[in-house]
């Protein structure tokens, strides 16, 4: 269900820059994603195609990279990858999670877009 | 003639709601009102708590709530009788209030009464233990309640709020010795994950441990004017 709101605050957040840009036409959003956040890519895939729908970003693709939860720990001097729902402290040693490497990301990282030139606007149409 | 671009944004996807946030956090700040996100599962006691704290402070501290947990209407008349202002937010649909909700809640506060005259803002989440941590709304610190009645495993299975608390309250102490519950295995749990969290166990039924979450708060807005005082000199 929150998706929703994050897609609310996607749209929200690319209008802005969109606006910024003088408005072209937006082909493709990369977001990235951690597995420690609250989103489901799925259903921000899903909730995307929904909510964009008669607005600028209409027929825009999302592509989401997920990026796995990584911790490091200081006492053992490495990284290691917390069992999500399971375990967050170190296997080796036992140290609480602290230092988060990976995983909390929730990005707009790439933007492909394109702009038509003048020559195109005043194209004749054949 | 078409052009494509590649434009490396590396915005955070939730860049609109944290500007509300810090939007928030300018007018908190302003004013030397320290705000607390106050955040729970549906039912775990976030406003019977507030209920206790307003009966204990409002002779302490000037004290404002911004209530967004709408699952019951009677939840913000339950705490104006304290004759506090109490801003109920309808969150239509949303799981968790963001920084714009509360931004239309406190220029209210701020229209009807002098906004500096107070001291704390509580901010009560919608019942959700998953995104509100996720969504800043301009708070000092976030505190998120768990009751006994919740199993050890929540915070395992719900991390991202129990990482991001600065205070857990586990409540209704009262039931644990009905249900086969340790806490010590709930604390450990959290700890897993956040190491430097405070952890008061309270029971709004027999009053116990609200002292020490009393004392937090205390703490939390005495540091807050200890600041603002050291920003004038
Ligand atoms: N036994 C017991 N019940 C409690 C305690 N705190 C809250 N409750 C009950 O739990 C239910 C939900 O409380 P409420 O404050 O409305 O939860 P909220 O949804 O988080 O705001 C109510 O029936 C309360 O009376 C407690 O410390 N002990
Ligand atoms: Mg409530
Ligand atoms: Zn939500
Ligand atoms: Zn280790
Ligand atoms: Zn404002």
């Amino acid at each position: 269900m929150h998706e929703t709101d994050m897609t609310k605050a996607l749209i929200a957040t690319l209008q802005d820059w969109w606006k910024a840009q003088s408005e072209p036409k937006i082909s493709c959003v990369h977001l990235v994603v951690g597995k420690f956040t609250c989103v489901e890519p799925l259903s921000l895939q899903f909730a995307f195609e929904v909510q964009s729908q008669n607005t600028f970003l209409e027929g825009t693709k999302l592509s989401i990279r997920e990026t796995p939860l990584i911790a490091f720990c200081h006492h053992c001097q490495q990284e290691y990858h917390p069992e999500i729902g399971i375990q967050y402290a170190c296997p080796q040693c036992h140290s609480p999670m602290e230092d988060i490497r990976s995983g909390r990301e929730l990005k707009i990282d790439r933007v492909e877009y394109s702009t038509n030139t003048i020559e195109d606007t005043y194209a004749p149409n054949f | 003639m078409h052009q494509t671009f590649d434009a490396a944004l590396g915005i955070n996807l939730l860049h609109a709601n944290q500007q509300g946030a810090e939007h928030n956090r300018a007018h908190f700040d302003q004013w030397g009102i320290i705000c607390l996100n106050v955040m729970s599962s549906p039912g775990a006691g976030k406003t019977v708590l507030l209920e206790r704290t307003l009966a204990a402070l409002t002779n302490e501290f000037k004290i404002a709530v911004i209530e967004g947990d709408m699952t019951t209407e009677l939840d913000a008349n339950r705490l104006r009788q304290y004759n506090v202002p109490v801003i109920a937010i309808n969150t239509g649909r949303s799981c968790h209030l963001d920084s714009k909700m509360v931004a239309g809640g406190i220029h209210c506060l701020a229209h009807e009464y002098n906004p500096s005259d107070f001291d704390l803002l509580l901010v009560e989440n919608v019942g959700n233990l998953v995104c509100p941590a996720e969504f800043e709304v301009g708070e000092h610190a976030k505190v998120a309640l768990l009751s006994v009645t919740e199993g050890e495993d929540k915070p395992l299975k719900y991390p991202v709020m129990f990482q991001e608390a600065d205070c857990l309250l586990i409540t209704k102490t009262d039931l644990a010795p009905y249900l086969e519950i340790d806490i010590s295995q709930i604390e450990a749990n959290v700890r897993q994950m956040n190491p430097h969290v405070t952890i008061i166990q309270v029971s709004a039924k027999t009053n116990d441990g609200l002292e020490n979450w009393f004392n937090w708060l205390r703490n939390a807005v005495q540091s807050n004017t200890a600041k603002s005082v050291m920003s004038l000199t």
